[in-house]
């Protein structure tokens, strides 16, 4: 936990899932504040396709937990004009792959509505979805297009790897007076870890050193990192040690972590899960050897997923994205090893 | 219904105002000093003005690309709107949106917009806010002939209408998308039939006629308010020229260019306020002179404002 964490007590950890975590900064967030609302998809009764809003329509009510018709491109807008006129909502698109059809209300409309008012207008909205390959959902519901967020000034871009960041930068998003773009990983719905009783948020652009280590600077995001881990704890008994930063926000992103690590390993390499062409990946490294080229041994190595639509076979989709033999190829090779 | 003159004398100022606006700005467009996309509201005048007049200074407004008649309507500053089409620093969006994107969040005037349609969902978010807080302020959309045939104004009407939002769609039909005329477009050229299809009550008005617009906002607000949700208000309309300064209209008939400039909506006010409202000649040219000189101050404060900072401007984006 960074300092720039604001937490009250440290004591009471207990182990939720992802999508639980989720769950209670929502619920924690619709308590706190009056301006604060849910609208998607089957997010009442149902509680979402993915469950994390499970419960909050018997304790908030429909005016406040919204059931919205297929209509994304209209009810993504209403958030952007209930954002503008004092509202906090938060928006479920059920597949980053769906966001396609909200292109226009995020990117002409909410990225850009402060700045073309002078400074004078607000769009203090979050804009929930989830993204990420692995369940055999093919090429409609199984993107990773953070890229495309990432490139238009005027919104910020979260993606959390933990059930502890989930809550945290969740909490923070709607606390934030920008539009937030908060992408979920549909594989880590049910992953657990320890996060505190107490109320906490975690500031947007505050990467975390999930590992520490000397020989080599892993980045990664969202799904990556956990599959980087468990590389890392294999390259450690090959005497490699990783250090393993969790960019968590990639707008903002938090540039001054990677350039001290890399400081220290002299080497990178990068992990996206999405395409390799035009993805965030090539942005961090084209920053890092523009900024610490001197530090660096080797050139920077970016692990990617393949320039291709995800495809349904669970061989050919395992294939498509960065495996953890992927990621330990890509150290060893930037090592010279 | 009868009305005070000093009600009427308002109604026929704004239209004046908005018809000044526009006029002096073409005329400065021409000189070079303003630059990009102006689209002049000449001959719409009386529909953002009968639909301002109709709300209550809480109520919300979101205009569209053809937005300076909706901004002034709604009591936007004419000093601060032709600063911001001259890009100064002091215009509403400190010379960074231009026309398409006046906004005035003082004036509840959520903003125009770049985008055919774009502002129609945001209109209904705004409504979408007013039902969560439980408020009994209204959300007027403006919207064009073009937007109806964009997805959507379908969704948009929907989502209003399931969750009875207090919105009243204001259609303006000029009966031009930038130059393809709505009988084209269009199976149904009286776009105000499809709402009912979304269980909205619909109503045609002339739009050229100020009183019309007017009452039947008035009514279909107060039905907002009472809780009833949407209504759609069809205003027909004709633009005197193209779609925009540098558009000459070529496609537009003589014909029915002349039958509604026969139909100015400023003349018609004018018409009405000598006959109707007895008042007299001298007192219309007093407004008309009053307007006049306000705008001439405005331009002669905006051509004095300093364009924006570019260090100043350099240094904001750093933070991105």
């Amino acid at each position: 936990m960074s300092e720039k964490e604001s937490t009250s007590s440290t004591c009471d950890f207990r182990q939720l899932k992802y999508r639980e975590a989720l769950n209670e900064a929502l619920r924690e967030e619709l308590l706190r504040d009056e301006s604060v609302f849910v609208i998607g998809g089957g997010i009442g009764q149902r509680g979402g396709s993915y469950k994390v809003t499970v419960g909050l329509l018997d304790e908030f009510g429909p005016r406040r937990i919204i059931d919205a018709p297929i209509s994304e491109a209209s009810f993504t807008g209403a958030g952007v004009g209930a954002a503008i006129t004092g509202m906090r909502p938060v928006v479920e698109i059920l597949f980053v792959d769906f966001t396609s059809l909200i292109v226009d209300q995020i990117v002409n409309q909410a990225a850009k509505y402060r700045f073309m008012s002078g400074g004078k207008g607000r769009v203090p909205m979050v804009l929930r979805t989830q993204g990420g390959s692995g369940n055999g959902l093919a090429a409609q519901h199984s993107q990773s297009l953070e890229a495309w967020y990432y490139h238009v000034p005027g919104l910020k871009v979260v993606m959390p790897s933990t059930p502890y960041d989930a809550k945290g930068l969740l909490k923070s998003a709607i606390r934030d007076d920008d539009p937030v773009i908060f992408i979920e990983h549909k594989l880590l719905y049910l992953a657990e870890g320890p996060v505190p009783q107490d109320d906490y948020t975690i500031e947007l652009g505050v990467a975390d050193v999930k590992r520490r280590g000397d020989d080599v600077t892993i980045v990664a995001w969202s799904n990556m990192v956990p599959r980087t881990l468990a590389a890392a704890e294999k390259l450690a008994q090959e005497e490699i040690e990783a250090e393993v930063i969790d960019l968590r926000s990639l707008v903002p992103l938090d540039k001054q972590l990677i350039l001290e690590s890399v400081q220290k390993t002299e080497h990178l390499v990068i992990v996206q899960e999405a395409v390799r062409r035009g993805g965030v990946a090539s942005d961090i490294a084209s920053i890092v050897q523009a900024e610490a080229f001197d530090f660096l041994d080797a050139p920077i190595k970016i692990v990617a997923g393949k320039n291709t639509p995800i495809p349904f076979n669970v061989h050919l989709e395992r294939a498509s994205v960065p495996q953890e033999a992927d990621i330990m190829g890509a150290v060893r090779k930037v090592l010279h090893l | 219904m009868t009305y005070s003159l000093e009600f009427l004398e308002q109604l026929y100022r704004t239209i004046y105002t908005i018809r000044i606006f526009e006029t002096e700005c073409i005329r400065l467009y021409r000189q070079g000093l303003i630059i990009g996309y102006f689209h002049p509201y000449l001959g719409e005048e009386a529909i953002a003005t009968g639909v301002c007049a109709a709300l209550r200074p809480d109520d919300y407004i979101v205009s569209t690309h053809r937005g300076h008649g909706h901004c002034i309507a709604r009591g936007g500053e004419l000093k601060k709107m032709v600063a911001e089409v001259l890009g100064r620093e002091a215009g509403y969006c400190r010379g960074r949106g231009g026309s398409m994107h006046i906004a005035d969040i003082d004036t509840g005037n959520i903003g125009a917009n770049g985008i055919v349609g774009g502002g129609i969902p945001i209109g209904v978010g705004a409504g979408l806010g007013i039902h969560v807080r439980g408020t009994d302020q209204v959300v007027a959309i403006f919207f064009s002939d073009g937007a109806c045939n964009n997805g959507v104004f379908a969704e948009s009407l929907n989502l209003a209408a399931i969750w009875d939002l207090p919105v009243v769609f204001v259609l303006e039909n000029n009966q031009y998308a930038v130059s393809s005329p709505i009988e084209e477009m269009s199976r149904i050229s009286d776009l105000y039939r499809r709402a009912e299809g979304y269980g909205v009550p619909g109503y045609l008005v002339d739009g050229n006629d100020v009183l019309a617009v007017y009452e039947k906002t008035k009514e279909a607000a107060e039905a907002c308010r009472k809780g009833k949700g949407p209504v759609m208000i069809e205003a027909k309309t004709y633009r005197h020229g193209g779609h925009h300064v540098n558009d000459p209209g070529l496609y537009m008939p003589k014909d029915r260019l002349e039958y509604y400039k026969a139909k100015d909506p400023l003349k018609l006010a004018r018409e009405y306020l000598t006959e109707q409202g007895e008042c007299s000649e001298e007192r219309l040219t007093a407004i008309e002179q009053q307007a006049q000189e306000a705008m001439e101050q405005a331009v002669e404060y905006a051509k004095n404002c300093p364009e924006p900072s570019v260090e100043g401007f350099l240094k904001e984006v750093e933070r991105n």
